[in-house]
């Protein structure tokens, strides 16, 4: 048993008494990818299912809504970096074994074909924004372009999207020495969770009564695969090591189970897929609410996984007391 | 590959902290900021209580995983050795490494906003010295040496005395040694 343990000098900021390296901008890097992959890979579907008349939102809309989610993110995350003149060292190097640097090269990617399906949108969702782009030098040529590549882009936006909303869990399951992170259900998980943000998303946006039909069924197939890959994970973790078990123990008990179930699970997940099958049912109409909520879960779901995984570690210097001993002292 | 490695003799060491303030002035660490720190671990049952002093640091580790997980190659081995240092012209200070070390050895150096961490003193090591905690300790329980030269004192303390590394089920193959 360890009874006292004590260290003297080390109080690092942000590394003692445990990690809070990552506050706000890691989660809303991380929920924003999410949401930029699931909207890429709706808007592509649409496409290539050629949706145009009954998802008029998802074909021509939709698409816009990416870049802006993602530039926001890319934004959180630049101001994360704590030596940001040196952001372009993530594009000196390619470092095979670092699932960040993995995301960095996966976002150059990302960013041109996620304009090129962009601009496809423009002319028939946006026209004022495309009339703004045909003035601009070479400006009707990109549209032009971009609509004559519409399907092939869709074709490579899926496997790429898939991948962005992989990377947002993976760059954290990659962190062996953070045992709740280091599961690989994480990838998986948030692009679930990142898929069904984009279905909120477009359950807001969308007028007519069957692309919300649509985006309802989605998101109540996605939000239940979500509750199961947290089941799974809980059970993962609970039936692990010690490290693990100490981990899960915060969610079970511990510090974190009541922002963890009662903020996060109840009405991020439970709540808005009770109100979607209500709604599917034509009990009645929450769309609204229920996708606001899908995005509040998508979002905590990322904060609450970043801040326990921070706090999850293999070296707790806290000082331990057993009040037990004296007690048994006094006896 | 030049393996170096620590060896410190937990039942000599006294906790008195000269090696973080010789670290401290060696390597002009900023005030409140700290590359080693003195754990004082007491376990047992009164009156039956042990106590162990273990000044501890960067492990060095063997398969480092704050340099896998460094996303700019900042983070390295220094020329063919297990020495782990951070280049802080290619540090974005995203903090990766940080979170990717099962020890918390490394820190954030302020203001210039760089991950910076125990060096194992190369500049010293270069010049056939000794890391500065090594040599300020008053007890002399600190040793540096080669661990793949057989005939180097640590390599020869491990082979005579009982020793364990802390947490070496991380699988990072920490090289700070601890005699107990
Ligand atoms: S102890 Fe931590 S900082 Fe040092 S080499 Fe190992 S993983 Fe890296
Ligand atoms: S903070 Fe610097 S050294 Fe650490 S992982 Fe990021 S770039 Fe590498």
């Amino acid at each position: 048993m360890v009874e006292e343990l004590l260290v003297t000098a080390r109080h690092n900021p942000k590394v003692d008494p445990s990690l809070a390296i990552w506050s706000w901008e890691i989660p809303v890097y991380l929920f924003l990818g999410g949401l930029t992959a699931g909207i890429m890979c709706f808007a592509a579907y649409a496409v290539l299912a050629r949706k145009s008349d009954e998802m008029p939102f998802t074909h021509d809309r939709f698409a816009l809504w990416a870049p802006v989610a993602l530039s926001i993110g890319m934004t959180a995350l630049f101001l994360d970096l704590e030596y940001k003149l040196h952001v372009f060292r993530f594009y000196t190097s390619f470092e095979p074994a670092s699932p960040m640097s993995w995301g960095a090269w996966i976002l150059i990617l990302v960013y041109p074909l996620m304009i090129l399906q962009t601009l496809s949108t423009l002319r028939r969702g946006y026209p004022a924004l495309a009339g703004w782009v045909e003035k601009l030098p070479l400006g009707t040529r990109a549209l032009d372009l971009s609509e004559n590549a519409r399907r092939p882009v869709a074709v490579m936006v899926i496997p790429l999207a898939v991948a962005l909303g992989v990377y947002t869990g993976v760059l954290l399951s990659a962190f062996s020495a953070r045992p709740f992170w280091n599961t690989g259900l994480l990838g998986p998980l948030f692009l679930v969770s990142g898929l069904s943000s984009a279905g909120a998303l477009a359950l807001i946006g969308s007028r007519l009564d069957c692309e919300k039909h649509f985006f309802t069924r989605a998101d109540v197939t996605l939000i239940g695969i979500e509750l199961t890959l947290i089941a799974m994970l809980v059970i993962n973790l609970s039936t692990g090591a010690a490290q693990q078990l100490e981990t899960v123990n915060m969610v079970l008990g511990g510090d974190y189970t009541v922002p963890f179930w009662l903020w996060f699970v109840l009405p991020g997940l439970l709540i808005p897929i009770v109100l979607e099958i209500f709604e599917m049912r034509g009990i009645c109409r929450f769309s609204m609410v229920a996708s606001f909520l899908v995005l509040y879960g998508g979002f905590m779901l990322r904060y609450l996984t970043v801040e326990m995984g921070q706090v999850s570690t293999w070296t707790d210097y806290a000082v331990q007391f057993d009040p037990q001993l004296l007690l048994r002292l006094t006896h | 590959m030049i393996n170096y490695a620590m060896v410190i003799d937990t039942t000599a060491c006294i906790g008195c902290g000269d090696c973080v303030v010789a670290c401290k002035n060696e390597n002009q660490v900023p005030a409140g900021l700290n590359r080693d720190w003195v754990v004082e671990e007491t376990r047992g049952e009164y009156p039956h209580l042990h106590t162990e002093f273990r000044s501890e640091r960067c492990n060095h580790c063997g398969h480092a995983t704050c340099v896998t997980n460094c996303p700019t190659g900042a983070s390295h081995y220094w020329k063919d050795t297990n020495i782990v240092l951070v280049a802080a012209e290619k540090c974005t200070g995203c903090k990766a490494c940080i979170a990717a070390c099962p020890y918390d050895a490394r820190l954030i150096m302020h203001p210039q906003g760089y991950i910076d961490k125990c060096t194992f003193c190369h500049h010293r090591v270069d010049q056939g010295m000794d890391p500065a905690c090594v040599s300020a300790c008053p007890t002399g329980c600190m040793y540096f040496g080669i661990l793949n030269d057989p005939d180097s004192q640590v390599s020869r303390l491990l082979r005579t005395r009982r020793h364990k590394t802390l947490l070496p089920e991380t699988g990072n193959i920490p090289n700070v040694y601890y005699l107990v």
